[in-house]
């Protein structure tokens, strides 16, 4: 069966596709090493990234921008944002500071996204 | 107070600017920022995607404005934060006023004009129907939900496909409202691919292609939406209407250059793009008066914003050393529009300063598959490159060396598009 991938890594948006009985054979599309794996690895196991705030005290705004420094599964998307919710963290904060280590077991951690 | 150089607006633009001006040996440079902090419109974007491009790695919008402020420091460019400029005349003294400083004036050597756009809203569009609460454009819901950490709503349509109304679809998801869909006046989306797929069919998010919203109910939040589809030329078809149950209704459906001091100041405005009409140096048509980012002409990509914001910062310090324009105004080459393309940027070349080549941004105006841009002088063609789809979601840049306005001789350029057959 022929599969139809938009390649997320950068703003092209390259339109890849291949054949799920032979994907590594039939991979098209992609203009780029890293969009040829990105598709190889949707097929497989979709992995994302998210972005998001947590609450914090003591600073200039109510909530502070983090995102998970890696990779997650797409099915625990619902379930990182969960864990997220539960933080609260005192300002100051350091941009790249984490703030939730290790999500889920995922090895990924939440980290700030800014200073504040 | 004199700056040899100031920059209106601290966002992406801005801050790129007045890096470059005072790093190509300006001397003093002033920031004047009318929100609180630095950043601008990148403070509430945390999602990743910004970068790739300038950084070669993906950052959230946070992060990429901190890298902007960081550089700041040791630079000995000057900030004046909540501070809203007023008036700016065409001799560059600029009025503004803060709650720490008062009214002040402030006389510029040279002036960089980087103040971003604001959102269409309902009335720009002209939604008929109820007025109840609950109906915002995308980007303050975004600032509502980012920065102040309020959610505006649980049952959510959005109209409008730009990357801010896909972005906020996947956002409100995340943050567990229901976006019921997104809803797009035209026939094809105006977001990034990537947006569609990420924001919208990871999350199941129908998008109704050739759809507007034809009617707002509710008596004091929103109840309903409706959505009918449009035949070609916009026009709702009666029998088409949809209800939703929604309490909640993102606009996002288009971006205005914020141009009002600009008009003090006497700068010229493009209708086209609604943004200052530049030369290749961004100087806009008041000497000494430059413009960059999203109050010159709205970007897909901050990437791009910082990097027009950099040649305006350098045309702003370059007109500081040489006390006037590098050359004087010498030979002006005009850029006109030809078939499909909507405007360039810049709009006019002075033909002498050309060193090896310059760099065109346009748009054209419908979509346009197996296309064939070509650069004409008259009947001649100097150069043509292809490109196998044009959107109007996506801007284009050209690069024009030398050689073309030596062949030009004196002639106004035009760029235009055909289509491949018609080419031949």
């Amino acid at each position: 069966m022929t599969k139809t991938i938009t390649c997320i890594l950068c703003p092209n948006g390259c339109t890849i596709t291949l054949d799920t009985e032979r994907p590594e054979e039939t991979v098209t599309g992609f203009s780029c090493p890293q969009g040829r794996e990105y598709a190889l690895s949707e097929l497989l196991h979709p992995m994302r990234t998210i972005s998001s705030t947590v609450r914090i005290t003591g600073a200039a705004h109510p909530r502070l921008p983090v995102k998970v420094n890696g990779n997650i599964p797409k099915e625990l998307i619902f379930k990182v944002m969960r864990e997220i919710d539960k933080v609260c963290v005192k300002a100051p904060v350091k941009c790249g500071d984490v703030v939730l280590p290790n999500v889920l077991g995922t090895g990924v951690d939440i980290t700030a996204t800014r200073d504040m | 107070m004199y700056y040899n150089v100031v920059v209106i607006g601290g966002g992406p633009a801005g801050l790129a600017a007045a890096e470059e001006a005072a790093r190509d040996g300006a001397g003093s440079v002033l920031i004047l920022e009318r929100d609180r902090e630095l950043g601008g419109i990148l403070n509430q974007c945390i999602h990743s995607g910004f970068g790739l491009h300038y950084f070669k790695e993906q950052l959230t919008g946070p992060e990429y404005a901190q890298r902007f402020i960081d550089r700041l420091s040791g630079t000995g460019i000057d900030v004046k934060t909540d501070t809203m400029v007023l008036n700016i005349t065409p001799d560059k003294k600029i009025y503004a006023v803060s709650s720490k400083d008062g009214y002040m004036c402030i006389e510029a050597g040279a002036i960089v004009l980087a103040m971003g756009c604001r959102e269409r809203t309902r009335g720009a569009i002209s939604i008929p129907g109820e007025r109840p609460s609950g109906v915002f454009t995308a980007g303050a819901a975004q600032r509502y939900l980012n920065i102040e950490g309020y959610m505006c709503g649980k049952k959510v349509l959005i109209l409008g496909s730009g990357d801010i109304g896909l972005i906020m679809a996947r956002r409100m998801t995340l943050e567990g409202a229901e976006v019921k869909a997104v809803v797009e006046l035209m026939p094809y989306s105006n977001g990034l691919k990537r947006n569609i797929a990420q924001c919208l069919n990871d999350y199941d998010i129908p998008l109704y292609l050739s759809h507007t919203v034809t009617d707002i109910r509710g008596k004091t939040r929103l109840e309903q939406a409706v959505v009918s589809e449009v035949d070609e030329h916009f026009v709702p078809i009666p029998g088409t209407e949809t209800v939703f149950d929604v309490d909640t209704l993102l606009l996002s459906v288009g971006l205005i250059p914020e141009n009002e001091v600009s008009k003090t100041a006497g700068v010229e405005i493009d209708r086209r793009t609604n943004g200052a009409v530049v030369s290749e140096d961004m100087m806009t048509g008041v000497e000494g008066i430059f413009a960059c980012g999203n109050v010159l002409h709205v970007h897909d990509l901050v990437d791009f914003v910082t990097h027009e914001a950099e040649k305006a910062g350098k045309g702003a310090a370059e007109y500081i050393k040489n006390k006037g324009v590098p050359g004087g105004e010498g030979r002006v080459t005009r850029l006109l529009n030809g078939q499909f393309v909507g405007y360039t940027v810049p709009q006019k070349v002075h033909t002498e300063r050309v060193d090896k080549f310059i760099e065109v941004l346009f748009r054209v105006k419908n979509v346009v598959n197996n296309a064939v841009v070509l650069v004409k002088a008259g009947d001649d063609v100097l150069m043509s490159t292809k490109r196998q789809q044009m959107l109007p979601a996506e801007m284009e840049k050209l690069i024009l060396p030398k050689k073309v306005f030596d062949a030009a001789a004196g002639r106004d350029i035009e760029i235009t598009v055909v289509k491949e057959d018609e080419a031949k």
